[in-house]
């Protein structure tokens, strides 16, 4: 919203007060003002000047020399390439050194020989347009047509000197999307009267009943009103009219079209005007669009309509989309003898769902969109009347077509000065708090408050404290501290996922953070099979484009991503973390499943001894003890470097070398390690009865074992067979070596255990360690197995 | 006879101190060539050698010793008191020397082994806080210190508690500004982690004093200041005489936890559809001090949240008595407040996750 300075001041003496002043005061009462600038910011020393000759210039053909009195004691001598220029004409003249709005800078200087001490001034140059002085020339300088002082400066003589402030007008506020809106606040948040008049029209002879009727065949349509004007002499709107709308960022049109426009800005009600002529069998309906209804809009656009769009008829044809945009046809011309203004309230849920089928936001649109009440309709419509009468645009036929589609209701809320005081926090007296309501509008009787209609957000007891609080001043409310008790805090699950963020720092692992989000193609990118589950995504259904049209079903292509990222701009290694959701459809009724998953992923020195380790080290840190790794396979991993992570037959993740393939799709040429595990699952095993263990009091006994195995035994089948012999004396197995080569038939390879034994409650013979070792040597032989020679 | 008896004495009194005089001599004389030895040995090796030569059981004062049998208990006394000192004095010899020729050793052994102190230090590889988990936790700890509790909630929402139950009903413009992605009719990814607060208030009776960080989404195209992902820490508290003034005074706690005791704040009206009265929280520009520079656009203020007294309404549609109960509730964007921080210039580094980048938090 913008608002012309000028016209402000005719509803509130603003005389004392500085546009910051102004500004800032009106921001902090929930007016927020944006910025401001005077129109004629940028333009300094144009001034009236009259052309007193005109003579060729004696190097150029398209130049001419003139002489130009600025009210100073000699006439300047300008050169111009204007072709316009008459004697005794007044226009713009740019003196030495002056500037104008797009910054150009105007020097005295030759021009081809000829001294210019200045410019003449087109009405671009200005920053102006045709529709600001509808009189002059669009090519050639400005020929002023109204008589000034010569030597006066040009925004005050040809009124560009306004300000306009630009709002932005919360949503729940339409009331103040006019000027007379934004004039109560000024007035009720600096304390100043309210000058408001009730439009008076005269009428003449006739009542538009006579001539016409208007029929409401539709609920989105809660109040018609038109009034009639006949002999109307289609002009240019006077200065003043014409001011007011451009200060407003409105281009002026016609006096008619200009009237209208005029009306919304000032009460904020939007308004229309028909050519009465173009109204066909003298009716007006307002009704839903039939099927293979058409309309040629104002902006000479041609538009289908729907079903479900709201127009405005003659007997035959749609005139106008409701509250959006007028027709055409029906619409004023320089040839309009008689006209009808159109008043009217239309939902502002239908008028939305018009306009953005037609893809067409007008300022009436949005007004009517944010609610308007109908009661308001009476002042605006008679406004207009006035309007044509005092610009002597035509006659106002009596009468006025007037359906109403609703019950006029007054608002009544109890003013509750007590409540309000305990609810803000504040302590001010009734008769402050009823000062303050009158202020805004509000009529209070006794207890009884008065919502006025046009506070259509207005609805109980909270929305008046609200109004006494920011008139009040917000930052006046003292400040205090909760009373009472609260045990804060973060709980078991929050406090463990800090856990497992401050392990996998410390193991060398970045968080980082992913969207949640993907491309479907990230599918295709891991070569997941496809008939995957993992494929079976929920989907956006107005995503903002492919790339993140379906909420992830793995993390994995995230992190690959990310890692691709990494690796493209060279930087050596990456180890990466993210504590990030997955989701799936729900199984049944209700909301989709999420679930937490901790993913890692890294390149760059490290192997899949390096992953197994962060994943083991992360388990033992959580006090997830006795988990198992089992060989595993599937996309994106590598055929024989991936695991899964099991605790009691439960599959807390799975991890591994990122198939070659995968890694060529994110464009990595290095080994790349990842991990997908559960977060709930991890936090469910997690062993909470943690209690400390005596230290030993009798010493250790180890024994190293280099063993021979075939190549394709795991270590797991080994150990198991320690396990099962040294018993409970097996306090630790340790591998410390894996050896290849020569020493070491081929096919074989030698694995080398350091096994710790120990007996709680005395210290292990030799003998007894050797036997135990003796054992399980004999049982290791049964599987292939054998010491190293 | 009392001559000879005195000089029968006089001999005997004369060869016994002869004897002692000897071993007396004896002594000092391997006290002084032990003596000699120490203060001339150089190694610990040699150093051990003299202590069995000298102090051993077989050494030269044991030997000397064992003579004193010849003695009478009065000369032993003597040459054993002699001795004694003598055995002590070497002792103490022995351990200085020892300890100068360790102290020699290590000095010798320290100086061989200099560094280079401007050598680099060893790489240990830790990894870091992404800065949006690192500010979160800082707004997160401030507010538990104030007693709150922190609340997760569905990122993928019901149409009903994202909108509906906040008070704003379908065709509610506040709607179209909000952009939503949705699922289907029903489900949408949640715009604002206020549906938190609704499901807290339908389950939780007062008091309530929770937190409630999460991700949000909005389709906003990329760029450097929007994401269609991105942060927000939501707070409601409810509880008997929950006033305008404590909402005022919680977040004025927190702004100065978070950016210093000296910030200003102010209160500026404004609107949403879940609280009544509803205020945007402005911090003066800590870059200007209110002049107005390019961060924060000429304005002198940094708009950090928003805020208000919880509508009525919705505490009625959360099965909480408005007439018994009020409540206030703020909400902040963490990504702002973050890029603030750190002078972070592009958003989309949040979500690249360049280790070069995240290796600077």
């Amino acid at each position: 919203m913008i608002l012309s300075l000028k016209w402000l001041s005719d509803y509130v003496n603003i005389d004392n007060l500085t546009v910051k002043q102004l500004a800032d005061g009106l921001t902090m009462s929930g007016s927020k003002v944006e910025n401001w600038r005077r129109e004629d910011d940028g333009i300094s020393k144009v001034v009236v000047g009259k052309i007193l000759s005109i003579k060729p210039h004696p190097n150029a053909d398209k130049l001419l020399v003139c002489l130009i009195d600025v009210g100073a004691c000699e006439p300047l001598q300008v050169v111009t390439g204007a072709l316009n220029v008459k004697e005794n004409a007044l226009t713009a003249v740019c003196l030495d050194g002056a500037t104008l709005p797009d910054g150009t800078k105007i020097k005295s200087g030759n021009l081809r020989g000829v001294l210019s001490q200045g410019m003449l001034c087109s009405l671009s140059e200005l920053g102006l347009s045709g529709s600001d002085f509808p009189y002059a020339a669009e090519n050639g300088i400005f020929l002023i047509e109204e008589s000034y002082e010569i030597g006066q400066n040009i925004s005050e003589a040809i009124g560009i000197g306004d300000t306009q402030i630009e709002f932005e007008i919360t949503s729940n506020r339409p009331d103040c999307l006019c000027v007379s809106g934004l004039a109560r606040e000024t007035a009720a948040t600096f304390g100043l009267p309210l000058r408001l008049q009730t439009p008076v029209v005269k009428g003449s002879n006739g009542k538009i009943s006579d001539c016409f009727e208007a029929r409401v065949e539709t609920n989105l349509c809660s109040r018609y009103m038109a009034r009639m004007v006949k002999n109307v002499e289609i002009k240019p709107s006077p200065r003043w009219i014409r001011e007011r709308l451009r200060a407003s960022n409105i281009r002026p049109i016609n006096n008619i079209v200009d009237i209208t426009n005029f009306v919304m800005l000032e009460y904020g009600h939007p308004m229309h005007a028909f050519d009465a002529d173009r109204i066909k069998g003298q009716r007006i309906v307002v009704r839903s669009a039939k099927p293979g209804e058409s309309i040629q809009t104002l902006d000479k656009a041609q538009h289908d309509l729907r079903g479900d769009i709201l127009v405005v008829c003659d007997e035959e044809n749609p005139m106008a989309v409701a509250g959006v945009i007028g027709g055409q046809d029906s619409g004023v011309s320089d040839s309009t003898k008689t006209i009808i203004f159109e008043c009217a309230c239309f939902d502002g849920a239908s008028v939305r769902k018009a306009a953005k089928f037609l893809n067409i936001r007008t300022d009436s649109s949005a007004r009517f969109e944010k609610g308007l009440n109908p009661i308001c309709c009476e002042n605006s419509i008679n406004r207009a009347c006035e309007l044509v009468e005092l610009l002597g645009a035509g006659e106002v036929v009596g009468g006025t077509i007037d359906v109403k589609n609703f019950q006029p209701k007054t608002k009544i809320i109890e003013l509750n000065s007590d409540w309000i005081n305990k609810f803000i926090g504040i302590d001010l007296s009734q008769e402050d708090m009823i000062k303050i309501l009158n202020s805004l509008g509000f009529k209070v009787d006794g207890k009884k408050i008065e919502v006025p209609p046009f506070r259509i957000d207005i609805e109980d007891k909270a929305d008046i404290a609200e109004e006494i609080a920011r008139i009040y001043g917000y930052n006046k409310i003292s400040t205090s501290i909760i009373k009472g008790q609260a045990m804060g805090g973060l709980n078991k699950r929050q406090k463990f996922e800090k856990c497992v963020n401050n392990i996998l720092i410390s193991l060398g692992c970045s968080e980082i953070f992913t969207y949640s989000f993907i491309s479907p193609k990230e599918y295709d990118r891991i070569q997941l099979d496809g008939d995957s589950d993992v494929r079976k995504s929920i989907k956006i259904k107005n995503p903002l484009g492919e790339d993140t049209s379906i909420m992830r079903k793995t993390t994995l292509a995230s992190m690959l991503n990310v890692l691709s990222h990494n690796y493209k701009n060279r930087n050596p290694l990456a180890w990466l973390y993210e504590i990030g959701k997955i989701y799936s459809m729900a199984k049944e009724k209700g909301l989709p499943e999420e679930t937490k998953k901790i993913t890692i992923g890294c390149y760059g020195n490290c192997d899949f001894q390096t992953i197994k380790g962060i994943i083991e080290t992360l388990l033992d840190r959580l006090h997830v003890d006795k988990v198992e790794f089992i060989a595993a396979s599937g996309m994106p991993f590598h055929d024989y470097r991936c695991a899964e992570v099991l605790k009691n037959g439960k599959i807390l993740g799975k991890f591994g070398e990122v198939h070659p393939a995968v890694s060529e799709n994110y464009k990595i040429d290095a080994r790349v390690y990842i991990a997908e595990l559960d977060f709930n699952l991890i936090y469910d095993q997690v062993d909470e009865n943690l209690t400390y263990e005596a230290l030993p009091k009798f010493p250790a006994s180890t024994r190293d074992l280099s063993l021979v195995c075939d190549e394709y035994m795991t270590s797991a089948e080994i150990e198991k067979v320690i396990k099962k012999n040294v018993g409970l004396a097996l306090e630790n197995i340790d591998v410390f070596d894996v050896y290849r080569g020569k020493q070491i038939d081929s096919g074989k390879k030698s694995i080398s255990y350091k096994i710790t034994m120990r007996n709680k409650s005395r210290t292990l013979t030799d003998g007894e360690v050797d036997g135990l070792i003796n054992e399980t040597l004999k049982d290791l032989e049964k599987i292939g197995v054998y010491l190293r020679s | 006879m009392i001559h000879y008896f005195l000089l029968y004495f006089g001999f005997i009194i004369k060869y016994e101190s002869v004897c002692e005089k000897i071993m007396q001599e004896q002594i000092l004389k391997i006290k002084n060539s032990a003596a000699q030895e120490i203060s001339l040995c150089k190694d610990l090796g040699q150093l051990v050698s003299l202590k069995v030569k000298y102090l051993g059981k077989k050494g030269e004062l044991s030997l000397l010793l064992k003579q004193m049998g010849k003695l009478s208990p009065g000369e032993r006394k003597r040459v054993g008191q002699l001795a004694n000192s003598v055995r002590n004095e070497l002792e103490n010899a022995l351990e200085e020397k020892m300890k100068n020729i360790k102290l020699a050793q290590q000095q010798d052994k320290m100086r061989s082994e200099r560094v280079d102190v401007t050598l680099p230090g060893k790489k240990f590889q830790i990894g870091r806080i992404h800065p949006l988990s690192k500010v979160m936790d800082e707004i997160n700890n401030i507010f538990i210190g104030m007693g709150f509790s922190i609340v997760e909630g569905p990122e993928i929402e019901t149409d009903h508690y994202n909108f509906e139950a906040l008070n704003i009903p379908k065709n509610h413009p506040a709607r179209d500004t909000q952009d939503t992605f949705y699922i289907d009719d029903e489900l949408l990814l949640r715009t604002q982690t206020s549906p938190v607060q609704i499901r807290v208030m339908e389950k939780q009776s007062p008091p309530i004093r929770i937190i409630s960080p999460g991700r949000v989404f909005r389709s906003d195209s990329v760029d450097s200041t929007h994401s269609p992902v991105f942060h927000q820490i939501e707070g409601l508290v409810v509880d008997k005489n929950i006033t305008m003034a404590d909402l005022k005074g919680t977040l004025k706690l927190f702004v100065d936890k978070l950016y210093g005791k000296d910030s200003q704040v102010k209160f500026r009206p404004h609107h949403f559809p879940f609280t009544e009265p509803s205020a945007e929280m402005d911090v003066m520009c800590f870059s200007c001090q209110g002049n107005g520079c390019s961060l924060c656009k000429q304005e002198g203020w940094i708009e950090i949240l928003g805020c208000g007294m919880v509508h009525p309404k919705v505490l009625k549609n959360c099965g909480i008595d408005p007439e018994v109960y009020s409540g206030f509730a703020f909400g902040m964007g963490l990504e702002r407040i973050v890029m603030r921080r750190y002078n972070i210039d592009d958003l989309r580094l949040f979500f690249e996750n360049d280790v070069r980048f995240l290796s600077q938090f």
